[in-house]
């Protein structure tokens, strides 16, 4: 069991590493000079020398990586272009940010998913039950960039009942993370609805029902139990649309997280930056894929030696 | 440009109503349908016909070849949705081409597992092994035995992934990052119409509706498929 462990630690270190080549590779692809790209082509050439010097780009290749390696791995991304401050700083604020938003997206899909996925599998093929499937049919294919300006529209222009976007609030959070939560919310609940009606069916839950439990009894005992399983995949899965996800709504709403911190360095121009966000997110999903493998393994004795 | 039909709401001669320039918004949706047509048209031929020849060899020949292809999938899946994309968007110069390129960047993947997966499945069933020890090539084997296998799946993968690409192109243009402009595309019209929300939804509510409608038949579409072919989750 150990053996399997370290098997899946080595992977996901052999991933970061790769994560980390491919966003090395980023600033080398660009068509040109990197350095004209980022200052103007019209900057004077001592201000460009010393930039590509504070880049690094005088050195040959692989010293570059090496350093720039050794220097991400000590959570340096270097400074910034525009302003000349280190990226560490706001990238430890975006994280923190985009953090909360997906963790309180991700609570948000998993209460209501499973709560509708219970009521829909329990009262299956009831009014109740079709509308249940054919709203997250709806939340499913609703792409963020429409259905936050609609949540937008709603909820804080025609009812007022939340703020539109920025961060000034504590309920500013409620809308961002709604929208980013919805996609996985119908996830969440097709899988449990399915898994459930599986499960009612088995021999264990038969018998149970025999013995004279009563059915809440059984769901809560029983089936639940055995949802938390795959659930546990899901979240591991949909974790990456989360964040992902979150590049879309953050610049909707105005979210000072990883996302809006990704789009405007690309818009400024500011690669470092693009580069960190980038290898940020990566390596987020990547982390929470290993978190989620691991406990797999932990919940489920099947898996163990798989 | 017509002034007085500026954001103008919708009525009997243009239907979903004016956008900001005071441009027919269903003449506009209709142009911008064309470009990503055209975008994913390309993406979706380069990225299948390239995942598919890569899964093919890797599933068929194993070995080395094989795990350097796994690794090489796995490195890219860890790329949640569309950052690669972003990523490569990022450094081209925006324009039609190089968003194709970006797409296809992330693209191939998917159908490289797929055709990987079901590769390695229908090489060791029983009529390719006879086909083997009747001393068919390998050429052969591929062409006449696994590929006509990996079909029906490819086509419903396919259609599932035309879905997400249609997202992903708006996104794209959502952050600036796809087509500019003067050239028509969703992602721009609901980047453009998001900040006229206040003072006439409907842009944001017809640009919207229209992608998620065409995004649920493809969607329902693929699922028609899936059941039509009956298609096991595999890979």
């Amino acid at each position: 069991m150990k053996n399997n462990f370290s098997i899946i630690i080595l992977s996901a270190f052999f991933q970061v590493l790769g994560i980390f080549f491919i966003t090395f590779m980023i600033l080398h692809l660009l068509p040109g000079d990197p350095v004209q790209v980022m200052l103007g082509e019209s900057a004077a050439i001592a201000d460009q020398e010393k930039l590509r010097v504070e880049l690094g780009l005088d050195q040959p290749i692989y010293k570059q990586m090496i350093n720039s390696f050794v220097q991400v791995m000590q959570g340096d991304f270097g400074n910034s272009i525009l302003t000349r401050t280190p990226i560490k700083e706001r990238l430890i604020s975006a994280m923190q940010n985009t953090y909360m938003l997906a963790i309180f997206a991700l609570f948000i899909a998993l209460f209501f998913g499973i709560i509708g996925g219970i009521f829909s599998a329990k009262y299956k093929d009831t009014i109740l039950d079709k509308i249940i499937t054919n709203l997250s049919l709806f939340f499913i294919s609703i792409p963020h960039f429409f259905l936050g300006p609609l949540l937008m529209l709603f909820l804080s222009i025609w009812l007022g009942w939340l703020p539109v976007s920025g961060m000034d609030s504590p309920f500013s959070i409620v809308l961002p993370a709604f929208t980013l939560a919805l996609g996985m919310l119908a996830i969440v609940i097709k899988m449990t609805r399915n898994c459930m009606i599986e499960i009612m069916n088995s021999d264990a839950v038969r018998t149970a029902r025999a013995k004279g439990m009563t059915e809440w009894a059984i769901t809560i005992h029983y089936v639940f139990r055995l949802v938390l399983i795959p659930l546990i995949t899901i979240i591991g899965m949909q974790f990456g649309s989360l964040l992902s996800g979150a590049v879309i709504t953050e610049t909707l709403f105005s979210w000072n997280g990883l996302g809006m911190l990704l789009v405007n360095s690309i818009q400024m121009r500011d690669y470092p930056i693009t580069q960190a966000c980038i290898f940020v997110i990566a390596i987020s999903y990547v982390f929470v894929n290993l978190v989620t493998e691991i406990f797999y393994k932990l919940v489920d004795p099947r898996m163990r030696d798989g | 440009m017509d002034l007085d039909q500026i954001l103008s709401e919708p009525n009997f001669l243009s239907w979903f109503g004016r956008d900001d320039y005071g441009r027919d918004i269903f003449y506009r949706l209709i142009d911008g349908f064309l470009n990503s047509f055209e975008i994913i048209l390309f993406v979706t031929i380069i990225s299948s016909v390239t995942g598919v020849v890569i899964g093919i060899f890797s599933g068929y020949f194993g070995g080395r070849l094989d795990q350097c292809v796994r690794y090489v999938t796995t490195l890219f899946m860890s790329f949640p949705g569309i950052l690669l994309a972003i990523a490569f968007a990022a450094i081209l110069t925006p324009g039609k081409f190089n968003l194709v390129l970006a797409l296809s960047i992330g693209g191939w993947v998917g159908y490289a597992r797929l055709a990987r997966a079901q590769t390695v499945l229908v090489k060791n069933l029983e009529f390719v092994k006879a086909s083997e020890s009747m001393g068919s090539s390998h050429t052969w084997i591929i062409t006449q035995h696994i590929f006509p296998s990996l079909l029906t799946p490819l086509i419903v993968e396919a259609t599932y992934a035309v879905a997400g690409l249609i997202i992903a192109e708006a996104s794209l243009s959502f952050l600036g990052l796809g087509l500019q402009a003067p050239e028509a595309s969703w992602g721009g019209m609901m980047r453009d119409s998001v900040r006229f929300l206040l003072i006439s939804p409907h842009y944001a509510i017809f640009v919207g509706l229209s992608i998620m409608s065409l995004v649920y038949c493809v969607n329902f579409f693929g699922d028609y498929l899936h059941r039509k072919w009956d298609i096991k989750n595999e890979g």
